[in-house]
């Protein structure tokens, strides 16, 4: 469906759209343990495994400086 | 034999916990709410998951509310098998909590659908729909954005051959077609119960049809089936 709404707009070039959800978790703590934490978010809650599958990638947030 | 009672849990951005209290009165029983950040049930025999749109659909329908802090009491009541109805929302509610198979799906149409259905009742008697009128379909309206029901090949499969599809949406005459479909969902599954079938989740309103000057009187069979096998324990099926 929005991939012919893109199609009526002229962006021929399209052969194919995917509509997902994007979810941004930010987590307090180092590495060590997150990957095992939001698999199970994922599992649990963030993703209902019926309907959806996931995959998540991690990244170092640059730790706020005093006064910031 | 005491009075039975009806437990109906309010969400946030729960709305026909008034309706269904309203019918279990019209049934002639008693309606207590159950908030949903209690931990006791309160010593209901009975427990609705009524429809709205709990903590606003957010990340799923039903997905937040699955968690909130009665569920745990809920879960607790319907593996001892205590009866638990799962209305619309609720049945989106049980889904996501695991207390039953599959999922809700936004409707085919991709609209809110506010309308009458036709229901067959059929597969195993469960708490709620044993007694009800085989012969003729139950007139039943739905108001959903997302009813389709879906589960693995596997699970439906499953379901069918076990009785567990308990309701069915089907035309005036009692067919099942895609005409009388209103969601898209598989097998045309309006209602699905537990193995132990105490515990029914349907994305119609029975509430919505408790007296006959709202249309239809069939939904009160519901709330009076569960109270009679309250009053006539039923062994295990």
């Amino acid at each position: 469906m929005v991939r012919t709404a893109l199609h009526t707009l002229g962006f021929d070039e399209v052969s194919d759209v995917r509509v997902g959800r994007y979810l941004a978790v930010t987590l307090a703590g180092g590495r060590e343990h997150a990957a095992a934490r939001v698999t199970a978010m994922c599992e649990r809650l963030l993703c209902n495994g019926v309907i959806e599958d996931y995959r998540f990638s991690l990244r170092d947030e640059p730790a706020a400086g005093p006064g910031e | 034999m005491s009075r039975v009672r009806f437990g109906i849990v309010v969400f946030p951005g729960t709305w026909s916990d008034r309706d269904c209290a309203h019918a279990v009165a019209q049934a002639g029983y008693e309606a207590v709410r159950l908030w949903h950040d209690d931990r006791s049930l309160d010593g209901v025999d009975c427990v609705i998951l009524p429809g709205g749109f709990s903590y606003g659909d957010y990340l799923r329908a039903g997905a937040i509310a699955a968690h909130a802090r009665i569920m745990t009491a809920v879960r607790s009541f319907a593996a001892a098998g205590g009866p638990v109805l799962g209305i619309c929302n609720g049945f989106q509610v049980l889904c996501e909590a695991g207390l039953l198979p599959g999922a809700l799906l936004r409707n085919r149409s991709l609209q809110f659908r506010c309308e009458w259905t036709h229901l067959r009742v059929e597969g195993c008697p469960t708490r709620f729909t044993a007694g009800l009128p085989a012969d003729r379909p139950l007139r039943i309206p739905i108001s959903h954005g997302e009813g389709r029901y879906h589960a693995d090949p596997e699970t439906i499969a499953g379901l069918e051959a076990s009785g567990r599809v308990v309701l069915r949406y089907v035309d005036a005459g009692g067919a099942v077609c895609d005409a009388a479909n209103p969601n898209g969902s598989l097998h045309g599954i309006a209602g699905v119960a537990s193995a132990g079938g105490n515990v029914v989740g349907m994305m119609p309103h029975p509430e919505r049809a408790c007296e006959l000057v709202l249309g239809s009187a069939d939904g009160l069979g519901l709330f009076r089936a569960v109270a009679g096998a309250e009053r006539e324990p039923v062994g295990p099926r």
